[in-house]
């Protein structure tokens, strides 16, 4: 009786409203983007949905740079220690945010295909032109697979709108994933933002097989790799007693204790973390969920889902493994060195755009572990800036894929693409502008971000594989070369794809990765002032 | 956020607040008319006009800036001379700053002169199917724009940028207007580049790096990066060397290195293959002087043998292949790998005459290889092939052809009185008192030279009318074989199925005629304006001149 008097009231730890109202908008949105979805009648549900999206993102953007401009250099940490708010959270949720903007307006878009990318069924839109259950339809769609009707036959196909709230769980989830300051909560975070993601693949309605093949490779892929992560959190909590990353460190520092536990559980998360961020090789998902995933859907992913792994990669092995970089730099050499080389020489035998793509986003995320190794202030900036160039080079590379169409979908094959630019050549000099960011040519992003993580690696004792890096930069390029020698030399086929004109969401998503592709290659300064203000707080 | 965090550098040498915008103006004047070029698509005589004028105004603007530039000055120690600078990317330590010395002048010179000339040249030339002249025309001013950077950069960075900005428009040249198997060399001419100037950007970063061990931040600007040169241990310069040598060896292209010129010379359109390899290629050599030897003078010394084997290799082993070469383009190409050895060989001779030489040649061979290119041209233009055994006899039909032909091939094997001579003797006397071997050896080089020339000439102009080309343009009485590039209008208006030169062709070629026979007999301006920047390299690398000065180099003059 007495003893449960003594037991003190349990308080409720501080919580910094200011500091973390970006996440709490953005998850509070997809909440009540949830509620839209119940509840709304389904004609309003899109401009609902957009409007919603588009005023979260917003709001949080807002509440950000508010916060932005008085936050302590030093950052915070808040919600019982369970979130960091520094500089590289701010700098990284500032980057989700923007890159999560243009994803959505890709998604949004409904000028390109009838009903935009996410109809209820694909049959309905050929049962549009011919008339119902008497042919196959052109797409050669199995006829068992009629599905429940939507709307008034005839009507237009209209867009499920679910894809919404997802794609603003996976954003919170990233958010929360990039600011976690203890292993649990970054579990938690990393499967918010992955469940969604494995829902989303699966809804290209007019592919469906290959949509759901690559939802359910992803799904199964992923909760591997969520339970090594969560194995190699238990066995991290086993050596340090905590799961904060702070502890950790400290742990690891002079103790006598084996240090098996402590690199087992580092070696699990690690894979775990790497898995996410599509790094070879641990990158098997990559080329089959983007070529089947929904284009905006493949959009998103490759460039959110990259910095969110990235983001939380740079912390756990800042802040956490910091102290013990000599001991597992060695393996993190050959894991840099295996995903360059697989996406460069893989990449090289794709035929398919976007599993091309996929293959170069498994090459950069190998340059891009170079920054994350560099266990400096310039390590974590090169690779916060690195995240932001390369993410809106490939979100504009995305939109121009979705343009480019035939009468069953879009034309993804290699083959395709040849003399594009004679019948389009602003969408052809679009996309060869964004190929060269992606090759690294000086004057666009891909080069500044390049140096700028070459830099930070060779400054910290590392130009061997700086060296290895460039090599590869030039067998990637090739590939990127490939599509350019495609599209301005070679002969048009004769049922060669149309381009289609793109409506505003589509054309503000490419010009916005086509401007900021440019700026932070001309004049980079003002970013990389943001991504080298603050380092990571423990 | 706040910006405080980038740091600064603050250096002795850099001012930050602009300075002269001569050398800006050269470099954005074409880079506005190329994109002109764009709104003006669908009006080509105005878009030609355009482009013309704009050419012809950089040539006037670099002409004005010759005679601005000042040699006491650049004697008594300045190093660039109309010096603009501000800061670009301080996190960085960049800068967008120009600045030029003797040797980069003469190479914007060489670029400006060549322009206008290769517009005329290309004027009434046949494009391929579904392009536009002024596509071509554009891509011609962004070549400019891009070489005029390069050799005005003063800070390594911006030199960088330049370097690998370069490729796009020579590779959009090739691959789109070039010859049947353009799209081969047009990726292996971009990927070889690339690779090197990738493997420089690692070197690049090197020397960032070292320069923020030395001075505290790092730094790309060229005279902080020389002031450091000296103390940099040995075994660290002779890797980041390396790094710029192998770029600037597959750019010259030095002999193991060369293998994706004679392609991307032969598929190249005339006019491209005179900007890369008169001009382009020489941004290599123009490497060796002005980033490899300053910047790492004692790797450079430590690894001249090795620089000087390839030089005599290439000298030697391009003027064999010369011989054997059926394609003239590939021929031309060939030669030219023998000319860079010569430079390369003046170049790491480390004198006062060999460097003089060595950047006379860069000129010269701009000059002469730049009209043998264009008769190349001329002949193809006419009958349609690219072969030499299309060709013979041609003297009889086209004599003034035949004559500018033999002139820029003597120009070409360095016969007393035309340009080469002077470029080439200064090459051979200032190399012998420190590598008289490799310049004994490179000597057998002007006897192959000759060879080669002549029988070129002999196999195409002399002797009885013959050759596939010849007959089929004489019996078509218009114009010659399927591959023939001279618009069908323009060859209905001359009548002969062979003709001679007209006029326009006669503009294209008359002022290289002057020049290369003028600076045969008088180098004196040009030399004036090298040898203070020579002097000033030879400093640099610290190495005692073998060769007083006032030696040879003033009695050429």
């Amino acid at each position: 009786m007495n003893a449960l008097a003594q037991v003190a009231p349990l308080t409720a730890p501080p919580i910094d409203y200011a500091a973390i109202a970006p996440l709490l908008v953005v998850l509070g949105g997809a909440c009540v983007s949830v509620l839209f979805e119940a509840f709304l009648p389904r004609h309003q549900r899109w401009p609902a949905q957009v409007a919603l999206s588009v005023l979260v993102v917003a709001v949080a953007g807002i509440a950000l740079g508010v916060y932005a401009g008085s936050a302590p250099v030093a950052g915070i940490v808040t919600l019982a220690s369970a979130l960091t708010v520094d500089g590289p959270t701010l700098f990284l949720w500032g980057t989700l945010l923007v890159l999560g903007f243009g994803s959505l307006l890709l998604i949004a878009d409904r000028s390109v295909e009838p009903g935009g990318a996410f109809i209820a069924s694909a049959v309905e839109r050929a049962s549009v032109a011919a008339a119902p259950g008497t042919t196959t339809g052109p797409t050669g769609v199995d006829p068992e697979h009629v599905d429940r009707s939507y709307g008034a036959p005839g009507e237009a196909p209209t867009m499920q709108t679910e894809v919404f709230p997802f794609v603003l769980f996976a954003l919170g989830g990233m958010m929360a994933f990039v600011a976690a300051n203890d292993l649990l909560t970054m579990f938690v975070a990393l499967e918010v933002l992955s469940l969604p993601l494995y829902l989303v693949c699966g809804l290209a309605r007019r592919r469906r097989l290959l949509s759901q093949e690559a939802a359910v490779k992803y799904f199964l892929l992923g909760a591997f790799a969520s339970a090594f992560f969560l194995y190699g959190l238990a066995l991290l909590y086993g050596y340090a007693g905590s799961v904060k990353l702070v502890a950790i460190a400290t742990a690891a520092v002079g103790t006598p204790k084996s240090d098996a536990l402590l690199f087992g559980g580092l070696a699990l998360l690690v894979v775990g973390l790497l898995f996410k961020g599509s790094v070879g090789p641990f990158h098997t998902w990559t080329p089959d969920v983007y070529q089947g995933a929904p284009t905006p859907i493949t959009a998103f992913m490759a460039a959110c889902t990259k910095v969110a792994a990235f983001g939380a990669l740079l912390r756990v092995l800042h802040v956490a493994f910091g102290s013990t970089h000599w001991e597992w730099r060695g393996v993190m050499w050959v894991v840099a060195i295996a995903s360059m080389a697989i996406g460069a020489v893989l990449g090289l035998t794709q035929t398919d755009l976007k599993r091309m793509i996929a293959y170069s986003s498994v090459a950069h995320a190998g340059f891009l572990l170079l920054g994350v190794m560099a266990i400096t202030r310039e390590g974590v900036s090169s690779t916060l800036f690195y995240l932001l160039a390369y993410g809106f080079t490939t979100l504009g590379v995305f939109g121009v894929i979705s343009l480019v169409r035939t009468a069953d979908g879009e034309a993804t094959h290699l083959s395709q693409w040849a003399g594009l630019a004679k019948r389009s050549p602003i969408l052809a000099g679009v996309m060869t502008f964004l190929l060269l960011g992606l090759a690294g040519i000086p004057l666009t992003s891909g080069f500044t971000a390049k140096f700028a993580v070459f830099s930070a690696a060779l400054g910290d004792g590392m130009a061997p594989l700086v060296v290895i890096a460039l090599v590869f930069s030039a067998v990637a390029a090739f590939f990127y070369l490939r599509v350019i020698v495609l599209m301005y030399f070679s002969e048009t086929p004769e049922d060669g794809p149309t381009v289609t004109v793109p409506g505003a969401f589509t054309t503000v998503a490419v010009t916005l990765g086509v401007v900021v592709t440019l700026l932070l290659g001309v004049a980079p300064t003002l970013v990389l002032g943001w991504a080298g203000a603050g380092g990571l707080t423990g | 956020m706040n910006t405080a965090v980038m740091n600064t550098a603050v250096m002795n040498t850099a001012p930050d607040t602009g300075g002269n915008v001569m050398l800006l103006v050269l470099l954005l004047l074409p880079v506005l008319g190329a994109l002109l070029m764009y709104p003006l698509r669908t009006n080509v005589p105005l878009a030609k006009a355009v482009a013309m004028a704009t050419a012809l105004l950089e040539f006037v603007l670099v002409v004005v800036t010759w005679v601005g530039y000042s040699t006491d000055a650049a004697s008594s120690g300045e190093r660039f001379q109309y010096v603009f600078s501000v800061p670009w990317i301080p996190a960085f330590g960049t800068h967008l700053a120009f600045g030029i010395d003797g040797i980069a002048l003469v190479m914007i010179a060489l670029t400006a002169f060549l322009v206008p000339g290769l517009m005329l040249f290309a004027w009434a030339e046949k494009l391929p199917e579904g392009r536009t002249a002024s596509g071509y025309f554009a891509l011609l001013l962004a070549t400019q724009a891009t070489l005029m950077g390069v050799f005005t950069a003063t800070d390594v960075f911006l030199f960088y940028v330049f370097f690998e900005a370069m490729l796009i428009p020579m590779y959009f040249l090739i691959g789109r207007f070039g010859g049947p198997n353009r799209q081969y060399a047009s990726v292996k001419f971009f990927l070889y580049s690339l690779l090197g100037g990738l493997i420089m950007l690692a070197s690049l970063i090197g020397l960032y790096v070292t320069s923020a061990d030395q001075l505290g931040a790092g730094t790309f600007t060229w005279s902080d990066l020389q002031s450091i040169a000296q103390s940099t241990p040995t075994s660290t310069q002779i890797w980041l060397f390396l790094g710029f040598f192998v770029a600037f060896a597959i750019k010259a292209p030095l002999v193991p290195f060369h293998t994706w010129l004679p392609d991307a010379g032969a598929e190249a359109p005339i006019v491209a293959a005179v900007l890369l390899v008169g001009v382009l290629d020489k941004v290599g050599t123009f490497g060796f002087l002005r980033y490899c030897l300053p910047l790492f003078p004692q790797a450079s010394q430590v690894l001249a043998p090795l620089v000087l084997v390839l030089a005599v290799i290439g000298i030697i082993y391009g003027a064999l292949l010369a011989v054997g070469q059926k394609d003239m383009s590939r021929f031309v190409a060939y030669t030219s790998i023998a000319h860079f050895g010569f430079i390369a060989l003046g170049t790491f001779a480390f004198s006062s005459q060999a460097f003089a030489g060595a950047t006379l040649y860069m000129v010269n061979h701009g000059l002469s290889t730049g009209m043998l290119f264009v008769m190349v041209g001329l002949l193809v233009a006419r009958g349609g092939s690219r072969l030499m055994s299309d060709y013979g006899g041609v003297s009889k039909l086209a004599p003034l052809l035949a004559g500018c032909l033999l002139l820029a091939g003597m120009s070409s094997l360095a016969l007393p009185g035309t340009n080469s001579f002077v470029s080439e003797f200064l090459v051979l006397v200032g190399s012998f008192p420190r590598e008289p071997v490799a310049t004994i050896i490179a000597t057998v080089g002007i006897i192959f030279a000759a060879l080669y020339i002549l029988w070129f000439y002999q196999q195409t102009m002399q002797g009885p009318v013959r050759g596939n080309a010849v007959i089929r343009a004489l019996e078509a009485g218009g114009v010659g074989g399927p591959g023939a590039m001279i618009d069908p209008a323009v060859a209905a208006e001359r009548g002969s199925g062979f003709p001679d030169l007209t006029k326009r062709e006669i503009g294209v070629l008359a002022p290289l005629i002057v020049v290369i026979v003028v600076l045969g007999f008088f180098p004196g301006p040009v030399l004036d304006v090298i040898n203070p920047s020579v002097q000033s390299t030879i400093t640099e690398v610290g190495l005692p001149d073998p060769v007083p000065a006032g030696g040879v180099v003033g009695g050429v003059r």
